[in-house]
């Protein structure tokens, strides 16, 4: 019984408006659509649409040049709020739009659309974006999912990362061969350049904190194949998964925080192993040299260039090219976030974000879905509560326990309250603190239960205790029952 | 006439042989899928080994569950998601007369008590209550990292258990019990908050299948090395340390999987197999109803190893390289 509100502007420009306009500009819409995800739940999207015309600035904006230009000069004039989208509707002929791209997705919440011949296909093309921008139905349908199998969802569905209150991020730098390389890479500065940015924006999803440690001597699970034609060692895509295993054991974690590791290693082949390439399935070396594993991580092999010399000294020095192994683990921190840009319709052209690492409406692709996510995770911790506390009669509730439960399902309602008047980022901040409260609640040590008592463990434990003790007293008191008895006689019998 | 009826026969050959293609991709596009759902979907392995009897003469228990915990590790599960909880200490009692040392083979052929065994849970730690607190959770806030089950819903676990049991109970230190249903109901408390994608149950005690009876949740599957009403036996002494060294049904699980290796296919009825009567004189049993993949189709190294899966990323983020950071600093 969810109920999503996405406010959604669409802004004609002069000369772009369809003849077909059912009412004069500017007027509201909403379109509803029902998301069946299963018996119990249900989830209605609702497009809150306001269709008006440009203002004098806008127009002035949308005169630039390219459409990269205009977005940057549009982006002010925008009241941004999370979770809004704004879409503006140039006409057919534009050259803003490159020839056979409709629609520019650009990287803050706006997107530029050409207009079509009427409005069908304007609505149809307006469908199509919000999907990409907000959330389609299988994104909300993977983050309800329970871990139960229904038969829709197949066993790869939920492999981003699960909703948390904050994750650790450590880069590990893996020299197996010490003697022929002397590895430096300056991570420090690589993170405070570019993964900060990127960790800063995504701030408002969780907490982050990144550490980073040099390994030596820490060498893969598989021994690479030998390539004649190359001349260069593969890796083919069926040994990678071996390939973490040995690592994995060295690669240690923080031992206070309780949060999901996220782990990226950068591995400097041996010289007797250089250089390194990963064959994909077709047996093509990868472009970025990397596989990523779900909720784990990401691996990048650096290839050293072999020293043409021979006279050349061991160890070599190698300065780490930290731009270009940061754009991987960037995309890999995306992909396992589940923001890819890989499914895209062909006449859809986006913006690439730059430093930032991911667009506006990418994080808040991110927070609709952490959000519901959260909501659910918080009904089911709270329902299974209150099956336990049902089931077994003498747990007893604290009282900090019981004040816990309360806050869950008050910030539980008022997310989903905020959910349905289509403001995102308090909806998210309530169903953070939901779920903070709920797991506090669930897992508080003192609701452990110890006490399951069989009735026949009850008879063998109480009877041998209480029966002879019980034998002399109950005679003693049927003595003296008689004796009374026989005292009320005696009184007759004297007279 | 005659010239339609060979066309006619052209024109069905032709559909003949362009639905066979389709059908043949079609096929191999099911075929797809279907191996795809009969994959386990989890993306991380737990271990969570326990041993609860003390005292000298049960070292055949703390070398079983060091035999384990040897293959887990060797099968790739990290010390960080195994949760070791031992007993007692045989490697440094003082009976022991090859101090330092735990072995699992008569004429101490194996020692399984190497330089990197990470006991979570030694000696008096290894009771009931904090066996229930590691698996439901409600562990108090002080509790290091290596101390928690932090599985999550995409998680397969493997829990073994040995020690001396009877008929619904296992005796954990000479001086408590865990009953099956507790057992059960810790199981669906785990289920209801997700804590594992699915979970393999090995008890290795005298009645083991007592154990497994009562339990509920989905996605369980357990082995026993006894039914209920027989005694699971001790395999062999060794008269230079005095003791028995290994339960016979782990004996020959471990032999089982010296032989697996993390790439190896093979799947669970392998291991139903393990112990016939011959080898064992009990009579090992095991419970999959409410496993909801074919035993077939599940891997050992599903529970027993880490193999995690992997995607090439083929995707790049274009970062310039230029300064902007450079005026923060």
């Amino acid at each position: 019984q969810f109920q999503l509100t996405v406010p959604v502007a669409v802004v004609f420009a002069p000369g772009s408006v369809p003849g077909d306009l059912p009412r004069p500009l500017p007027f509201r819409d909403v379109q509803e659509m029902e998301i069946p995800v299963n018996l119990r739940t249900s989830v209605t999207s609702r497009y809150e649409t306001v269709y008006r015309s440009t203002t004098a600035q806008e127009n002035i904006a949308l005169h630039a040049a390219t459409a990269q230009e205009a977005d940057a000069a549009l982006h002010p004039l925008q009241d941004a709020l999370l979770g809004s989208l704004t879409v503006y509707v140039v006409s057919e002929t534009s050259s803003l739009l490159p020839q056979g791209i409709n629609v520019y997705v650009g990287k803050h919440r706006s997107a530029l659309v050409r207009a079509g011949s009427g409005l069908a296909t304007l609505h149809s093309r307006l469908q199509q974006l919000t999907q990409v921008m907000s959330f389609t139905s299988s994104s909300i349908a993977a983050a309800l999912s329970d871990g139960v199998p229904d038969g829709q969802l197949g066993p790869d569905a939920r492999r981003h990362l699960k909703s948390s209150l904050g994750y650790e991020i450590t880069f590990s730098l893996l020299n197996p061969d010490p003697k022929s390389h002397t590895v430096d890479w300056d991570i420090e500065d690589a993170v405070n350049r570019y993964v900060q940015p990127v960790l800063d924006k995504l701030s408002l999803v969780a907490n982050f904190s990144v550490d980073s440690q040099i390994l030596y001597y820490a060498v893969l699970g598989v021994t690479p194949r030998f390539d004649k034609e190359s001349s260069s060692f593969l890796l083919s895509t069926h040994s990678l998964p071996h390939v973490i295993n040995p690592v994995e054991a060295r690669l240690g974690s923080s031992a206070t925080s309780l949060y999901p590791v996220l782990n990226f290693l950068l591995y400097v082949p041996e010289r007797s192993h250089s250089p390194l390439y990963i064959q994909d399935k077709d047996g093509a070396p990868v472009s970025t040299n990397a596989f990523h594993s779900p909720r784990w991580g990401g691996i990048m092999v650096y290839n050293v260039e072999t020293p043409t010399s021979p006279q050349a000294l061991f160890p070599l020095h190698v300065e780490v090219d930290m731009v270009r192994v940061m754009e991987v683990f960037l995309a890999q921190l995306r992909l396992l976030f589940g923001l890819s840009r890989e499914e895209l319709p062909t006449e859809f052209l986006m913006e690439s974000p730059g430093n930032e690492g991911l667009a506006d409406w990418e994080l808040d692709r991110l927070l609709w879905a952490h959000t519901i996510e959260n909501i659910a995770t918080v009904s089911t911790t709270l329902t299974s509560l209150a099956q336990l506390l049902d089931k077994i009669g003498n747990i007893v509730i604290k009282d900090d326990v019981a004040s816990e439960v309360y806050r869950a399902v008050s910030s539980a309602q008022s997310a989903m309250a905020k959910l349905a008047a289509g403001h995102l980022h308090s909806a998210f901040q309530a169903s953070k603190e939901a779920v903070t409260s709920s797991e506090r609640a669930f897992f508080d040590p003192s609701l452990l239960h110890l006490l399951y008592f069989p009735d026949d463990q009850k008879f063998a434990i109480y009877i041998p205790l209480f029966l002879p003790v019980a034998v002399p007293i109950l005679l003693s008191l049927a003595k003296i029952v008689r004796e009374t008895k026989q005292r009320k006689k005696e009184p007759t019998k004297m007279d | 006439m005659a010239a339609t009826a060979p066309d006619v026969c052209w024109v069905r050959a032709a559909a003949a042989l362009l639905l066979g293609c389709c059908g043949a991709a079609l096929a191999s596009g099911v075929q797809d899928q279907a191996e795809q759902f009969f994959r386990s979907g989890h993306t991380n392995n737990w271990a969570v080994l326990v041993c609860t009897s003390r005292f000298w003469f049960n070292y055949r228990h703390v070398a079983n569950t060091l035999s384990v915990y040897r293959s887990v590790k060797r099968l790739g599960i990290p010390d960080s998601h195994i949760v070791l909880m031992l007993a007692d200490d045989m490697a440094c009692n003082p009976r022991n007369p090859k101090p330092a040392t735990v072995f699992s083979h008569k004429n101490m052929e194996l020692n399984v008590y190497g330089d990197d065994v990470e006991v979570d849970y030694r000696s008096y730690e290894v009771t009931v209550e904090n066996f229930l607190r590691v698996l439901t959770g409600r562990i108090p806030p002080s509790t290091p990292r290596s101390k928690r089950l932090l599985s999550d819903d995409r998680s397969n676990i493997l829990i073994y258990m040995t020690g001396h049991g009877g008929n619904g109970f296992l005796k954990f230190q000479d001086s408590e019990e865990i009953t099956n249903v507790e057992l059960a109901d810790a199981f669906e408390q785990m289920w209801q908050k997700r804590r594992y994608n699915e979970l393999l149950f090995i008890i290795d005690t005298c009645q083991g299948a007592s154990m497994y009876e009562r339990f509920y949740s989905p996605n369980i599957m357990a082995l026993a090395s006894s039914q209920v009403g027989e005694d699971s036996l001790s395999h062999q002494p060794d008269l230079g340390i005095g003791v028995h060294l290994m339960d016979r049904y782990t004996f020959y699980v471990l032999e089982f999987l010296e032989e697996i290796h993390p790439a190896s296919q093979t799947n669970m009825n392998d291991l139903f197999q393990v112990c016939p009567k011959s080898l064992c004189v009990s009579t090992p049993g095991h419970r999959t109803d409410l496993f909801q993949r074919d035993p077939q189709d599940v891997l050992i190294t599903d529970f027993f190893g880490s193999v995690r899966k992997v995607e090439i990323t083929s995707e790049r983020v274009s970062l310039e390289s230029d300064l902007a950071g450079f005026e923060s600093k």
